[in-house]
């Protein structure tokens, strides 16, 4: 009952006209923020906002609409599936980001998708560092019917490792093959050094490799996430990020921001932590989720 | 420290002139550059309100010292309206850290997001009371949800150099909680830390589950334990978990990072319980007292915060 009287008051507020003033815009603008747009974002889009339709009767429902469009407009260029090539045989996906972003998940994730499409899909174990984290993508790569490379030992050398396991990948002519790595925080040089070894141990083998560098970003993260993908995309250059977590209340707004001053491309959503949990990003979706539409 | 809002602050100011005591506007010029350097620190916009609206009565009506600023001045009342809020400040009694003061075995139960640290900083909260107050501690996964949890904890037990419950296949929570419960009654432990899965506030089943564990095992410490990098929904993660579980403490983590970690603020302001401890690192030596002072600099002033206010 208590729900019903809520979405009543919300649907008579959202029906209700009123003039897009200065006040009516403000509210447009916090929430933005209160969405993790950040101020300079929600303000370049409100702004734009205010140029069309200042002072114009608009319902709550019409205008909130409209603004999801503007900003699906903006994401619109960033909603790009992440291309894969089996015949490179295999087409390496390399996982990397902040820690308890979802890395490990995503993988089972993306094992589940390609080897629904009839792919044949190995993952490689390369977080050698956090307690039990090879179990951890051991047991997907069961659930998930995905081989999986382990280090022989605990603490082993990752960039041994990925060389190791893309060399067997290359024999067994596995078509994609799905690196997991440790997480790390961007601003420690040692580790983002280490990833960048990862990145050369595999050029050795195929030139082209990594041919996707996947950074996953956790949608409960503010303002530091445009950083976190600044300083990745530098060192090992991210070709795309999957948003993880995005069926909390979280809505990941700081994506918006990432496509006006990053532009990485935004492969995927995660919306759950079982393995079929995994879609494609869609700007118009997002941007409805981020106003609170449906 | 803060070098970077003083400045920003020192434009609005050298606008005006030089009077007896701030006006109205003039700390209204001054506020929205603090709300904006709030935000993009990720303190949660209805904080930063409430903390807006704080300061201006503060500002309001004060004689500008001539020798300060006036724009130090303004970033002194924020500074300190942020470290009160944080728990600092008049009333603080200093004390820090967990309570432990309960008969033995104490339960000590860590909530949060997925992810955010839990495990981790159960393995860390146990390696310290063992070096540094000789407690005889437990720990015990109960999570069932992520492959390989139970297996994570009982190895950063051991690197913790204590014991972790045994690990029965198929157990549930509730069932596990019992039984860490009754082995470190026999066993004689001092604090027993119940580690648990990570679940989303809006995930009522869960929520529901980790209230039952609760209710079981009353806990002496309930610590929700948030990332550093959390942005505004640190609002409805604090409000859901205080109000569906009960927490006692907040642990922040990641502090190693260089987020701002305005979200200390949010919680702390939405739950009322006291910032206990911070995680800073991997490793399990990395753990960390918390200073209300040293987070409100760092809300206010670490980082770039110049070019940020600048973008907007
Ligand atoms: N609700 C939800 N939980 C998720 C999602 N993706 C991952 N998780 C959970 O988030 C937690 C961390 O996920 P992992 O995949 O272990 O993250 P990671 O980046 O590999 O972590 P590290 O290796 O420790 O850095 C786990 O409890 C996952 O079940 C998602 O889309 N939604
Ligand atoms: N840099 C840094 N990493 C941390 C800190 N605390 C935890 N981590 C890392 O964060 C990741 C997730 O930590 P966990 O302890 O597994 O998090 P959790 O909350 O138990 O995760 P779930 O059980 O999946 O919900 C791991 O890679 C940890 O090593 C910290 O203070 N600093
Ligand atoms: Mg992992
Ligand atoms: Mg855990």
């Amino acid at each position: 009952a208590r729900s019903t009287a809520r979405l009543t008051e919300g649907i008579t507020t959202l029906f209700r006209k009123r003039r897009l003033d200065d006040e009516a815009l403000e509210e447009l603008e916090e929430t933005l923020i209160a969405a993790d747009l950040g101020v300079a974002a929600a303000r370049r889009i409100v702004e734009g906002f205010r140029r069309t339709r200042f002072g114009k009767e608009v319902t709550e429902e019409e205008v909130k609409a409209a603004l999801a469009e503007e900003i699906a407009a903006i994401l619109a260029p960033v909603a790009r599936p992440m291309p894969i090539e089996p015949r490179r045989r295999p087409h390496v996906v390399l996982v990397v980001g902040v820690n308890g972003t979802g890395k490990t998940t995503t993988i089972a994730k993306l094992g589940q998708q390609y080897r629904e499409q009839g792919l044949s899909v190995a993952f490689v174990a390369g977080d050698t560092f956090r307690a039990a984290a090879v179990e951890q993508l051991q047991i997907w790569g069961e659930r998930v019917g995905c081989p999986v490379y382990a280090p022989a030992r605990p603490g082993a050398d990752a960039a041994g490792l990925a060389f190791d396991a893309l060399k067997a990948a290359k024999e067994a002519g596995t078509e994609v093959l799905l690196v997991d790595t440790a997480g790390r925080l961007h601003n420690k040089a040692a580790l983002m050094e280490e990833l960048r070894k990862i990145v050369r141990v595999l050029k050795r083998l195929d030139p082209e490799a990594p041919h996707s560098v996947l950074l996953t970003l956790d949608a409960t993260t503010g303002q530091n996430a445009l950083q976190q993908c600044k300083v990745f995309k530098e060192m090992v250059d991210v070709t795309g990020l999957a948003v993880t977590k995005l069926d909390g209340s979280a809505k990941g707004g700081v994506v918006v921001a990432l496509a006006q001053e990053v532009g990485l491309p935004v492969h995927f959503v995660g919306v759950g932590e079982r393995a079929g949990d995994l879609r494609p990003f869609e700007a118009r979706d997002f941007a409805r989720g981020l106003l609170g539409l449906d | 420290m803060f070098e970077a809002l003083s400045s920003r602050l020192t434009g609005v100011f050298d606008k005006l002139r030089r009077r007896g005591a701030l006006s109205e506007s003039d700390v209204n010029d001054a506020l929205r550059e603090v709300r904006v350097a709030l935000l993009e620190a990720d303190v949660a916009l209805p904080v930063v309100k409430e903390l807006i609206a704080r300061v201006r009565e503060r500002a309001v009506g004060q004689e500008v010292i001539r020798s300060v600023s006036p724009a130090q001045q303004v970033v002194k009342i924020v500074h300190d309206a942020l470290v009160e809020a944080l728990g600092g400040g008049a009333g603080d009694d200093g004390r820090r850290g967990l309570d432990l003061n309960a008969p033995a075995p104490v339960p000590v139960l860590m909530v949060g997001l997925q992810g955010s640290g839990k495990t981790t900083t159960a393995a860390k909260i146990a390696l310290r009371l063992r070096t540094r107050e000789r407690r005889k501690v437990l720990l015990a996964s109960l999570d069932v949800q992520r492959p390989a949890a139970q297996l994570q904890l009982a190895q950063l037990a051991e690197r913790a150099g204590v014991t972790s419950l045994p690990i029965v296949a198929g157990e549930g929570p509730l069932a596990i909680a019992a039984r860490a419960m009754d082995v470190a009654r026999r066993e004689l432990y001092d604090v027993v830390i119940l580690d648990t899965a990570g679940r989303l506030a809006i995930d009522e089943a869960l929520m529901a589950e980790a209230a039952a564990v609760k209710a079981a095992t009353r806990p002496h410490e309930t610590l929700l334990v948030v990332d550093a990098m959390t942005g505004q929904d640190a609002v409805n993660t604090a409000r859901a978990f205080q109000e569906k579980v009960g927490v006692t403490g907040i642990v922040m983590t990641r502090v190693d990072g260089d987020a701002r970690g305005g979200a200390a603020l949010s919680m702390r302001a939405v739950t009322g319980a006291p910032i206990k401890l911070l995680g800073a690192g991997e490793k399990l030596d990395a753990l960390e007292d918390f200073h209300p002072d040293r987070i409100a600099s760092r809300i206010l002033g670490m980082g770039d915060i110049v070019s940020l206010v600048e973008k907007a």
